[in-house]
């Protein structure tokens, strides 16, 4: 074995290690410490995912003495890598964008706490992309489940602690969800690692037997984990959790933490039921409607918010919808555009609320839609970041919204059955979505005639625009050169089955 | 009539406070307990109108809306379908379980080479008698390092909700000074009851913890139900004995360091056991023999780890609760 392949191991545990380190530092200690990890983990991942795609295999490797059904066991393919770099590229921009933030609206001594829960996040985070074992997946799902409530309360006002019990109330009827079904698939099928169990499966459908269990079983990991990433009817307990949040909190809520249980549904789907299991039991179904409600419902609650940080919580939901769409599609390309737009949406949400905050920082912080009139001149990269973000998510060609957008109606052609409502969902949310983005970006690039607000130079915020920059080069780089992260999720997916 | 004992010499001697106790003439006790019962807590119809006012007025801000007939109407209903869809969930999990394979049957898919393995080989290569903890430190070991860390977690996030700062007061909390005062009042002092059951009990506890957690290879037992009882230990200890007592060996900086150091000796200890095990090295931690003290290689250090970072959190999360500080 290469020592190349003791990269998912040592990502995971150094992230893990670190959270333990910062609780004895000071905050500045602290900061630094979480960077290098981040950034630390990021290029290892790189450079595992160099190794995969030559190899084109994916391989497992042993946590301890004991072999797989015995002992831990992970396991790394390309989609896994890639996913890890990924993130760690995301979250680390998340943390520069909302340095400055941080530092105003969290205790100075409550700083080194922040950082303990980011790398215990992104610990949980690799561990659910690396994991090959249904019950590690449940117990990170439960740390990042924790860690994501320290997030959103880290922030002491009223309407954060509230959120932070919201997300706690729905988060864990997620988790139970989840728990009661890992524990009756271990009934039904004595094991707990991935593989052992799709076997399993697909013996007891052979025989017949237990099959009424076993589909109950699916619908409730189903349910628990849509439940989790806020899927339409449950997602009552996001707005106020992306939108009063510090802004790190908020942008890595949005685009990692609620794709991270995403991802883990998908390996659930492929790994533990096989996709073709999933695909002919009618849970699929279900998805596919919810999905295309949460397109529509969520792009109308986005219409009519007028606080501004709120109907950007709001556009998560339709664009949750979208990744369940897409899902429900059952198609190979569906799930492709899926994958797309998890990596496309988490750049552009997360570089959304990261320019928000300039806009209203710049509009006397206030949140309101009617303070925010030439916003954009006050703060120049602010405007350019909210632009840019705001033309992802609309689908405006040469931006990684538009790419995922084309995959989802390029899927939608493949199933003859759903093609009709996915394309006029597709087209009424598409919509929705310029009039409330464009609205928008046309009230930051109006002048405001007299306006009291100063205007903020870049020089006094370095680190900020260093992150905005980046991030408007990851979706430019995202919407040109879509091929081969296309390229990518595919031969990923092929090593999943 | 004579008497050995003047009357004065008498009212010191036991015999006195005894009769005097058994008559039921004095409270021995008495101006020894400080605690005094609060006030119960009466509304006057004035305060109560004020209370329901300002409840309505924090809604209105927050949410905008007034609880219009329509919006009482949608309440009702919500509670109504929530019975409802909880019901049918219940009735479908039930159903479920009864199509689940027989409990105890011989054929249960549950009943696989898996546990085979661990009943029949668990002693000789994992070196522990206790198979529960073989399992739990050994064989599946990534799982358990999780779920330490999520006790960690949980007291970080305890930690940012309600440890209160020493010098910052944003006019709505309460500094961390006015919260000793308010524990000053309100916690019971030298309460000799409970002063001589905790110095009778706290002994024994603590014991009887440790033995817990150093027997976890053995017998029943391990690091986490061992930290609870030591936990609970110190809880009591600090009940009785409050926290001037307690400060002595028990600061913020004592759980800090504390568990800071047993989670990175379970990392590390892990991770070497990790990464030999993943690359086929040899691992040089010695299993001795099975059923001694020293034995079962890594597991016995790795409860005492666990039993530190339990025992810690426990006491933490109850200091926190009480006085949002050590």
């Amino acid at each position: 074995m290469d020592f190349v392949c003791n990269i998912p191991f040592i990502s995971i545990l150094l992230s893990l290690f670190s959270g333990t380190i910062c609780s004895v530092l000071p905050g500045r200690a602290a900061k630094w410490v979480n960077t290098a990890v981040i950034v630390s983990v990021g290029i290892m991942s790189a450079i595992l995912l160099v190794y995969v795609n030559g190899t084109q295999e994916s391989f497992v490797y042993m946590m301890g003495h004991f072999p797989a059904p015995w002992g831990n066991e992970i396991r790394a393919g390309v989609l896994e890598a890639g996913m890890a770099l990924f993130f760690c590229m995301i979250m680390l921009l998340c943390m520069w964008g909302g340095r400055k933030k941080l530092d105003e609206e969290v205790e100075e001594s409550k700083h080194n706490l922040y950082y303990i829960l980011v790398n215990l996040i992104l610990s949980s985070l690799l561990a659910l992309i690396y994991t090959n074992d249904l019950f590690t997946a449940y117990v990170f799902v439960e740390i990042n489940t924790i860690a994501a409530c320290g997030l959103i309360m880290i922030r002491q006002i009223g309407r954060t602690l509230e959120a932070a019990v919201r997300y706690m109330i729905m988060s864990l009827v997620g988790s139970g969800l989840l728990l009661i079904g890992i524990c009756m698939l271990y009934d039904l099928t004595g094991h707990l690692l991935m593989s052992n169990i799709q076997e399993a499966v697909a013996q007891i459908l052979e025989e017949g037997t237990y099959t009424v269990p076993l589909v109950i079983t699916m619908a409730l990991m189903v349910t628990g984990l849509a439940i989790k990433s806020a899927l339409f009817p449950f997602h009552a307990w996001l707005p106020d959790a992306y939108g009063y949040s510090t802004i790190s909190s908020a942008a890595i809520l949005s685009s990692l933490v609620s794709k991270g249980y995403i991802f883990l549904l998908i390996k659930i789907i492929y790994r533990v039921f096989g996709f073709s299991v999933f695909h002919d039991s009618h849970i699929i179904n279900v998805l596919f409607v919810f999905g295309l409600a949460a397109m529509i419902f969520g792009s109308l609650s986005a219409i009519k918010e007028s606080d501004i940080r709120r109907m950007i919580a709001f556009s998560s939901v339709a664009q949750i919808g979208y990744i369940y769409m897409g899902i429900g599609l059952g198609t190979k390309v569906g799930m492709i555009a899926s994958i797309y737009h998890i990596i496309g949406h988490a750049a552009g949400k997360a570089l959304l609320f990261i320019a928000v905050i300039g806009l209203t920082d710049a509009s006397g912080f206030s949140r309101s839609f009617f303070d925010l009139d030439g916003a954009a001149y006050r703060n120049k990269i602010a405007g350019i970041g909210f632009t840019v973000g705001a033309l992802s998510m609309v689908g405006v060609p040469m931006f990684a919204g538009f790419v995922s957008k084309l995959l989802f109606a390029q899927a939608a052609v493949n199933n003859v059955g759903k093609l009709m409502p996915t394309m006029i969902v597709l087209a009424v949310s598409t919509i929705l979505n310029a009039i409330y983005f464009m609205k928008t970006v046309i009230r930051i690039y109006t002048p405001a005639e007299n306006t009291e607000f100063a205007v903020i130079p870049l020089k006094r915020e370095k680190l900020y625009g260093v992150a905005v920059v980046l991030f408007v080069i990851l979706n430019i780089t995202l919407g040109m050169l879509s091929q081969p992260v296309v390229d990518m999720i595919r031969s990923g997916l092929e090593m999943f089955a | 009539m004579s008497r050995k004992k003047t009357e004065k010499e008498y009212q010191k001697s036991f015999a006195y406070y005894f009769f005097r106790w058994l008559n039921g003439e004095k409270d021995e006790y008495l101006g020894e307990v400080e605690i005094t019962p609060k006030e119960p807590y009466r509304e006057t119809e004035e305060e109560k109108r004020a209370r329901i006012r300002g409840k309505r007025a924090i809604f209105l801000r927050l949410y905008g809306a007034k609880k219009t007939r329509a919006v009482r109407a949608f309440e009702l209903f919500y509670k109504a379908a929530s019975v409802v869809f909880c019901g049918i969930l219940i009735c479908l999990l039930l159903l479920t379980v009864s199509y689940l394979p027989p409990t105890g049957a011989a054929d249960k898919p549950v009943n696989n080479e898996v546990s085979e393995r661990y009943i029949e080989n668990g002693l000789q290569e994992t070196g522990a008698v206790n198979i529960v903890s073989g399992m739990i430190l050994d064989y599946r070991a990534f799982d358990t390092l999780g779920e330490s860390h999520v006790l960690f977690i949980a007291t970080i996030t305890v930690l940012i909700l309600l440890r209160l700062d020493k010098k910052k007061n944003d006019g709505a909390g309460i500094t961390a000074e006015q919260a000793e005062l308010n524990d000053a009042v309100y916690e019971p002092k030298s309460d000799t009851i409970l002063q001589t059951a905790a110095f009778i009990l706290v002994p024994v506890i603590m014991i009887f913890g440790l033995y817990v957690i150093l027997n976890g290879h053995l017998g029943p037992g391990g690091g986490f139900s061992g930290g609870a009882i030591i936990g609970a230990g110190l809880i009591l200890y600090l009940n009785a004995f409050g926290f001037e007592k307690t400060e002595r060996f028990f600061t913020e900086k004592t759980y800090k360091w504390v568990s800071f150091g047993a989670l990175s000796f379970y990392c590390l200890a892990k991770s070497y056991s990790f990464y030999t095990g993943a690359n086929h090295l040899e691992n040089i931690i010695p299993k001795g023999t099975p059923g001694a003290i020293l034995s079962s290689g890594l597991i016995l250090p790795l409860n005492i780890a666990v039993g530190l970072v339990v025992a810690c959190t426990m006491y933490a999360f109850y200091v926190l609760f009480r006085k949002g500080g050590f």
